[in-house]
């Protein structure tokens, strides 16, 4: 039973606050100057005053706030968008076909952080004060602190321009002649490996970090001396009695990163002509198109929720302490 | 092509003229480039991505850099805006200038299969002016358009429009598919995502924000051409990312400045890639200082005057265009050979000059040296445009003005220079196109001081005598004649410099050597591809 009502519980947490996201997001983007009609009659060059009340009109941009964001909501219920001024198109199919891309780049990036970042954290602290240890931080510092649209480009030059091993951007070799399915899958691979990387690596040196110190924490621990008095050799001590509590820190701090990489996501996407979620957000707030916005950043916190109560239920699961607690 | 690769770009200083002077003679003689290859596919990488694939109810930049390839015009214009046949073989007008007959060419079909009829050229031109951001002011004089016959369409005027001849490019005005648009909303007909038309090419898929798939019309009116296979175009929006795909020769070509301007003559020098600056007269872009005519200090003439004397425009040309650009003293650019006056005031760079105007205007220097303060916005349109903002303060630091730069985005821009009008002066873009009447007119006609449009007269300059001018150009048939009055436009502007006009942008486009007769007529990229040619890899 319990088992039942622990996931329910987390998931009916998130109700109130998507409301409260959604009225805020909405009230924060009025705060911008100029609307889409703005930006509309300012790329075009010539517009006229009567074609721009007339737009104006056309998309409710002239009824009062409160008017427009009960429109809002209420479609948010219903889970209708509306449609793109700028695209002329519903806000739903435009977002729709950018989520899979954006959630494949963020999904692998956060796989290989976790698991690259993870590794390398337990390989430091177990030979912690040793050269690997010391050089390995270093690197690591360098990539905590180098932005990732700049290891971006230089992997574009190095890897794309000068040795012409990887594409320079994009998501698949456009009218590709494939063999098969396989060649098919090989070649998006391909295009998907500089942007997980550049996306990944920050976060890689954030989880190696922090494993690092949670498992020496745990190294220092009277249950690990146990173990290893019994005579347990090295690595099992490390992987069955201390890997599980030192994962705490990094499972709840990637749970927090989702929303960072969704942020993180928009630079990437256009430093590799990624067709993703990040760029149609930017594209959407620098032409004011505010219903495209919304919707990503509707669909971002949801997201962002769903995956925090999904790390809640992880730490359910790795810790039984938390378990008994509640 | 391989002849633009010779012209250096002091040449191009040198004279207007020399941008101008190109043949269309001279696609026989390429015998560099690739004869009877045929086939291949061309990857054309645009920025930023279109939000329609037909620029009929839009004029974004890259909806203009793609909607050609499929969707064409009833006219081309070559380097010196003269009109060739497209989907109109020819036209007359009465002496009158109030009925143009356009001839229409026979036997072409739409991309569906049905035959163009006149039809469809009265149904669009009805339609721009409707929906067209621009439409509206460039066909405000057509009353009717008639179609005695399937080939030919008359449009009747209220007065005359001399500039309507024009404005009939591909990019501009589309002539699109009647049967297709007459049902429902144009703007959100679902042919905007997936074009129908007579060009070239013919649409296959849009995978937003990563490309777009044309192949090539085997049914195209112009026998033997395209000449491409297939044509993929890429949306590619980091400046970087576009230097390393013409780079590793991902793509093939890119226009409009496609890599930081520091980064062209790098990509110049590589054996793969050139560089060309033709293609930028159709669309000429003016690079402005605009005062705000309003404000305390620049109400003033002299003070206008002032700064005009204090700013270089070869140090902004050498160094913040890093030589693409030219000088462009008149608000007709220089790039507009037919109506471009080269007599007009430039003010030369004179400092002295400049403050001992500042003196007679009452504003001498205070005790920390300073004269005044004011505020400098800038369009961020373009990235290089902040450097020029550094460039002005740096400049008139020295004759005692200080200047503050403030940063905004484009939406915030707009609607503090045209609709809240607090500024000081800004720095701004802004496009010549078709003809002085519709392009230019409209930043310094005082009955287009428009609250809260964008790119209306922006200055909030008004002068009875440049009004009186600009009106009577509007209306006046003979070409000469205009000339005269745009002249005499040309010479009060640049004198009272409501408005310094800096420079022209000479657009760059960098292109693998293995394409080929890409930039054939004075709108460049946005023509319709039917010439260009690629080299095997």
């Amino acid at each position: 039973m319990r088992a039942i009502l622990a996931p329910l519980k987390v998931l009916a947490h998130t109700v109130p606050t998507s409301v409260g996201i959604a009225v805020v997001t909405f009230l924060l983007v009025q705060l911008a100057p100029g609307d889409a009609v703005d930006v509309f009659a300012g790329e075009s060059g010539a517009a006229t005053a009567e074609t721009m009340a007339g737009l104006r009109r056309a998309l409710g941009l002239d009824l009062p706030l409160l008017d427009r964001l009960l429109a809002h909501l209420s479609g948010l219920v219903r889970f209708d968008f509306g449609c793109s001024i700028r695209y002329n198109a519903p806000v739903a199919s435009l977002v729709a076909e950018r989520l899979p891309s954006t959630l494949a780049l963020m999904g692998c990036a956060l796989a290989l952080a976790l698991v690259v970042g993870i590794l390398l954290g337990t390989l430091m602290a177990c030979t912690a004060g040793s050269w690997l240890d010391r050089g390995l931080s270093a690197v690591i510092l360098f990539f905590y602190s180098v932005p990732g649209f700049w290891i971006g480009l230089m992997s574009i030059v190095f890897f794309a321009v000068r040795l012409g091993v990887l594409p320079t951007g994009g998501m698949e070799t456009i009218g590709g002649d494939f063999s098969g399915p396989g060649d098919a899958l090989l070649d998006r691979l391909r295009h998907m490996v500089l942007p997980t990387v550049s996306m990944a690596l920050f976060f890689i040196a954030i989880y190696a970090r922090l494993m690092r110190s949670s498992t020496l924490q745990v190294l220092g621990l009277d249950h690990v001396r146990v173990a290893a008095a019994k005579g347990l050799p090295r690595w099992v001590v490390v992987r069955r009695h201390v890997l599980r509590n030192a994962l705490l820190p990094v499972t709840t701090m990637a749970g927090v990163h989702i929303g960072a990489m969704l942020g993180g996501a928009i630079v990437i996407e256009t430093v590799f002509s990624w067709p993703g979620l990040g760029r149609l957000a930017y594209e959407a707030l620098m032409s004011r198109d505010f219903k495209i916005l919304l919707a990503i950043l509707f669909l971002s916190s949801i997201l962002v929720m769903f995956t925090n109560a999904l790390v809640d239920l992880l730490q359910l699961w790795l810790d039984p302490r938390i378990r008994r607690r509640r | 092509m391989t002849r633009s690769r010779g012209l250096h770009r002091r040449a191009l200083l040198a004279s207007a003229a020399s941008l101008v002077a190109l043949p269309f003679a001279g696609i026989e003689s390429l015998s560099a480039a690739p004869t009877g290859a045929g086939g291949g596919t061309l990857t054309y990488a645009v920025f930023p991505e279109p939000t329609s694939l037909v620029a009929i109810s839009t004029s974004g930049g890259g909806d203009r850099l793609v909607s050609a390839k499929v969707v064409e015009g009833l006219f081309t214009y070559d380097f010196e805006l003269k009109p060739k046949p497209q989907l109109a073989l020819s036209w007359s007008a009465t002496p009158d200038g109030l009925e143009y007959t356009f001839n229409l060419r026979p036997n072409v079909k739409w991309h569906d299969g049905k035959p163009f009829t006149s039809a469809d050229v009265a149904f669009s031109l009805l339609l721009v002016k409707e929906i067209h951001p621009r439409g509206r002011a460039t066909f405000a004089n057509v009353r009717a358009v008639r179609t005695p016959d399937p080939l030919t369409a008359v449009v009747v005027l209220s007065a005359p429009a001399p500039y309507l001849v024009y404005a009939l490019a591909a990019g501009e005005t589309p002539i699109v598919p009647k049967h297709v648009y007459e049902t429902g909303d144009p703007r959100t007909n679902p042919a905007n995502q997936a074009p129908i038309g007579t060009g070239p090419f013919v649409f296959k898929s849009w995978a937003k924000g990563s490309h777009a798939v044309y192949e090539r019309n085997r049914d195209y009116w112009d026998a033997g051409k395209p000449h491409l296979d297939r044509l993929v175009v890429r949306f590619i929006p980091d400046a970087g990312a576009r230097a390393a795909a013409l780079e590793s020769g991902e793509v093939d070509i890119s226009g409009g400045n496609p890599v930081a301007l520091s980064d062209l003559d790098r990509l110049k020098a590589l054996p793969n890639l050139a560089i060309t600056t033709e293609g930028n007269n159709y669309q000429p872009q003016q690079v402005q200082l605009e005062f705000n005519v309003a404000n305390r200090y620049f109400k003033d003439q002299r003070v206008r005057q002032a700064v005009a004397h204090a700013l270089d425009r070869k140090v902004i040309v050498d160094t913040i265009y890093f030589g693409y650009a030219i000088p462009a003293p008149s608000p007709i650019s220089p790039l507009d050979a037919r109506f471009f006056d080269p007599t007009v005031e430039t003010y030369p760079l004179d400092p002295a000059n400049a403050e001992a105007l500042l003196d007679a205007a009452g504003l001498p220097r205070g005790a920390n040296g300073n004269r005044f303060a004011v505020t400098l916005d800038y369009n961020p349109f373009a990235p290089e445009r902040l450097q020029l903002a550094y460039y002005v303060k740096q400049a008139l630091a020295k004759i005692g003005i200080d200047v503050t730069i403030r940063t905004q985005d484009f939406p915030t821009f707009v609607k503090r220079v045209y609709t809240d009008r607090d500024f000081d002066f800004e720095i701004n873009g802004l496009s010549n196109i078709v003809d002085p009447t519709v392009g230019v007119q409209r930043a310094y006609w005082s009955k287009n001081i428009i609250k809260g449009v964008p790119f209306s007269n922006g200055s909030g300059y008004s002068n009875p005598e440049v009004d009186r001018l600009l009106e009577a150009a509007a209306i006046e048939p003979s070409h000469e004649k205009r000339v005269q009055l745009f002249n005499a436009f040309q010479q009060i502007v640049a004198r009272e410099v409501p408005l310094i006009n800096l420079v022209t942008k000479l657009a760059a486009t960098v292109y693998n050597q293995r394409v080929s007769d890409h930039t054939v007529t004075g709108d460049g990229l946005e023509g319709n591809f039917s010439d260009v040619r690629v080299a095997a890899k």
